[in-house]
């Protein structure tokens, strides 16, 4: 269930649930990490072998896999700390600054 | 005994915690919380945890990135407040108030278990409650600044076990809360590490369908209070464990039994003591006892450990 | 009315009958004198299978508290019991279970608390804990303590109020003695109390929640603690709506403070607990020399029905509180600073005294609670009373 928090600053006290309890499970998702990067990990698709170590060694379960293979990385929570390239055993994931790339992901 | 699958069945498991954390980049309490929880296979399960890194970080109101039900209530009493909902949990179900089957586990880091809350882990395990007690053990009370526990290795910097004019950093052995536990008599005790995700998940697996309490000790790095680079976390847990500092080894209705032996691969403490800024002042002149100590004291404990599980195996 | 026996029974097995009755989903304890006798009574029901409880002996009162809230989350009914050093022990889960909004309730045999360590009856060990967020009702008897025992989760699980619940009564004097108890039977219990209500907790996979989170940055505390007070002002409507409705049951009817001869006293004390009984006795033997004297028996606590009491001594010309306890470094005691602060908010202005007794489970007679009276009598006639606190029965005083 999707539990509405955009205005919860102005919320009268009997607003938040009973002992302030937080119904919708999960719902970080909606809280933005991805801002605390200065790397960003870049796959190369022909070097992976997908052996999904990176899903794995992720603390921020950020490595996105559909159908037992890794799709992207998840930039929205991302935190840049680089774990996954340490760990490739391809060496198919390299770390780039932030700064090498425009707002809309495309790189400089 | 735990049995390691292929990733890609793990990978079909539910990852049961979010994105958007505020865990520190790098930080190993959250590969510690995913890879357990894949364990869990699909039961329902309710999470408990103490006061510390990982509570703070996974539950600041309004957010909160358990996808089960969550309960934290202090910092000594994870056990305490696990076992009351399992109990309750019994009850309702013998009472046939509640059809579903519930799987029960409490995170807490060393800070939350071995000192302000042994007491509380120690009733819980004796009183046999189902079940699975977790302790990410990064060597310190990080949450609040990085004070010593009695996790902390021999030597280390910590904020209250600094490294001053008379004091190399802490000067007590750590205490070794996996044989605490095994000591319980319970079903099933594993120490396990972040960098060996397969051996972490596969005991995690044996650990929920234990019937009864069972405990994993899991080494997690803290960048941050060991003084090191966020991408190295998996390796210098890797490291750790090749030098047996930290064994792979799992206590089985009390048998011993070792995952991994390094044998001649073994390497000495100091290889990953230099890679932690918590430990740099052992590395100049003067300080090279307080290594020597560690490295004997660890070889001793591993060649202990070979004696408990050859018995074991000879029994 | 009814027409059950009177049994014979101590406070603690008056209050382990009662639990048994109420049978919860779970109760989690730890011994300690004097709380001891009801958790083993309980014990007993619980080995010959006469309740479907989950009984949780765990290995300290911290733990105990702890487990009821873990229970208490999973909507499964919870109870408890302490004294003393066991409620010290837990008090900072008792401000966690009432931030949890959870409706355990607790039994707490008064004790005083240590040191030098002592077994008997004071009031010292749940003063401590008036400012917890548990509602908090005394009871002068076994009868009382049983039956308020069955009150417990009507009140604690009202939506409206959903907080936790203490019932106290006097260590050893109470606890431990032998006294009247007319019981209700199981049926009647059972539909007193009804089904536990339904609402969000740890045991809905489908409806997974998250609870006791961290409330750092962002901030939401303040409000948090606004709505628990809120939730005790509910409670005082709500108490009294049970308490009416339990009369309706049985014929005894309670209220949040009990009135003995206050109608045209002059002079008054407030006293909780077992030493209601004395006072009442010194109360008639004063009216016989004429003098309009009246007491009043505190039962409810937290919360503190300000207005009733207000209401009670504003015509009064001296009125003495009696309290059990002490507050180091205050004006007097706790039970006498809610009084005083109640009557001055409220305009009533009655010279008030402070009279502090029975420290330690130190014997409390007549005539020390006769002395008290003769002080309001003398105030009452123009005489000053002192500001601060009297020791009613010291040694070497």
């Amino acid at each position: 269930m999707k539990w509405e928090i955009a205005d919860i600053q102005q919320w009268p006290p009997g607003k938040h649930e009973l002992g302030h309890a937080i119904p919708e499970a999960g719902n970080s998702c909606s809280y933005k990490t991805g801002g605390w990067r200065s790397e960003r990990p870049i796959r190369d698709e022909e070097v992976c072998t997908q052996c999904l170590f990176c899903y794995f060694y992720c603390p921020d379960s950020s490595v996105i896999v559909q159908g037992q293979k890794v799709v992207a990385f998840d930039l929205d929570h991302c935190k840049g700390c680089g774990i996954c390239a340490a760990e490739c055993p391809a060496d198919a994931i390299t770390m780039h600054l932030e700064t090498d790339f425009h707002d809309d992901g495309e790189e400089e | 005994m735990a049995t390691k699958l292929s990733p890609k069945i793990y990978v079909e498991r539910k990852d049961r915690l979010s994105g958007g954390h505020r865990l520190c980049a790098g930080c190993g309490a959250s590969v510690v919380v995913r890879n357990v929880l894949m364990g869990a296979k699909d039961y329902p399960v309710v999470v408990g945890a103490a006061t510390g890194c990982l509570e703070v970080s996974t539950s600041l109101y309004p957010y909160t990135s358990w996808k089960d039900s969550y309960i934290h209530t202090a910092f000594e009493n994870a056990a305490a407040t696990v076992s009351g909902a399992e109990a309750a949990f019994r009850s309702l179900k013998k009472q046939g108030k509640i059809d579903k089957d519930y799987k029960f586990v409490a995170f807490g880091g060393d800070g939350g278990t071995y000192d302000i809350g042994l007491q509380s882990l120690s009733g819980a395990l004796e009183r046999g409650h189902d079940f699975v007690y977790v302790c990410y053990d990064n060597g310190a009370y990080m949450n609040t600044g990085f004070q010593r526990s009695g996790s902390t290795p021999l030597g280390a910097w910590t904020t209250t076990t600094p490294t001053g004019k008379v004091q190399p950093g802490k000067l007590q052995q750590r205490k070794n809360l996996t044989q605490i536990a095994a000591a319980h008599n319970i079903p099933y005790v594993a120490q396990a590490s972040i960098h060996n995700f397969r051996d972490l998940i596969s005991k995690a697996e044996v650990a929920f369908e234990t019937e009864g309490p069972a405990v994993l000790v899991v080494l997690s790095t803290c960048p941050r209070g060991w003084r090191a680079e966020p991408s190295q976390s998996v390796e210098m847990a890797r490291m750790m464990v090749q030098s047996c500092y930290w064994p792979l080894y799992e206590v089985i209705d009390g048998d011993y039994v070792i995952n991994f032996d390094p044998k001649d691969k073994k390497i000495d403490v100091a290889d990953w003591m230099k890679l932690q800024g918590r430990f740099s002042h052992l590395f100049k002149p003067g300080n090279e006892n307080v290594v020597e100590r560690l490295q004997t004291n660890v070889d001793r404990e591993w060649d202990r450990l070979k004696k408990l599980a050859s018995l074991s195996a000879g029994e | 009315m009814s027409t059950a026996p009177i049994l014979a029974v101590t406070g603690n097995q008056a209050v382990a009958m009662a639990m048994k009755q109420i049978d919860p989903d779970l109760v989690a304890a730890y011994p300690i004198t004097p709380q001891t006798d009801v958790v083993q009574q309980f014990s007993e029901f619980v080995a010959d299978g006469l309740v479907n409880t989950e009984f949780v002996t765990v290995e300290s009162e911290h733990s105990a508290m702890s487990a009821c809230v873990g229970s208490a989350s999973t909507g499964a009914r919870t109870m408890t019991a302490t004294s003393s050093a066991g409620f010290a022990l837990m008090w900072e889960m008792l401000y966690i279970a009432a931030s949890m909004r959870v409706p355990i309730v607790m039994t707490t045999v008064n004790r005083a608390l240590s040191g030098p360590i002592n077994i008997h009856c004071d009031h010292s060990d749940t003063m401590g804990g008036r400012d917890t967020g548990w509602m908090q009702i005394y009871n002068e008897d076994a009868q009382e303590a049983y039956d308020a025992t069955i009150m417990g989760f009507p009140i604690a699980e009202h939506k409206d109020v959903r907080l936790p619940l203490m019932n106290m009564y006097d260590g050893f004097i109470i606890s431990g003695a032998i006294g009247p108890l007319q019981a209700l039977d199981d049926e009647q219990v059972k539909q007193f109390i009804g089904e536990a209500p339904t609402y969000p907790g740890l045991l809905d996979s489908e409806h997974p929640i998250t609870v006791g989170p961290f409330d750092g940055l962002h901030g939401y505390y303040f409000e948090a603690k606004m709505t628990q007070q809120q939730a005790m002002d509910n409670a005082l409507g709500v108490i009294q709506e049970t308490y009416d409705r339990f009369a309706a049951l049985t014929g005894r009817q309670y209220q949040h403070l009990m009135k003995y001869k206050m109608d045209d006293a002059d002079i008054a004390i407030v006293v909780a607990n077992s030493a209601a009984g004395n006072t009442r006795n010194v109360v008639d033997a004063l009216r016989a020399e004429g003098i309009k004297a009246g007491a009043i028996k505190l039962r409810t606590f937290r919360p503190f029905p300000a207005a009733e009491y207000a209401e009670a001594l504003a015509g009064c010309k001296a009125v003495g509180v009696m309290d059990r306890a002490d507050s180091f470094g205050a004006l007097g005691g706790p039970l006498y600073l809610e009084i005083l602060a109640t009557l001055y908010q409220y305009g009533a202005s009655p010279k008030v005294g402070n009279f502090i007794y029975g420290l330690g489970g130190r014997e409390i007679y007549p005539h020390d609670i006769e002395r008290a009276f003769r002080m309001l009598k003398d105030a009452a006639d123009g005489a000053e009373l002192p500001k601060s606190r009297v020791y009613l029965n010291a040694k070497g005083a």
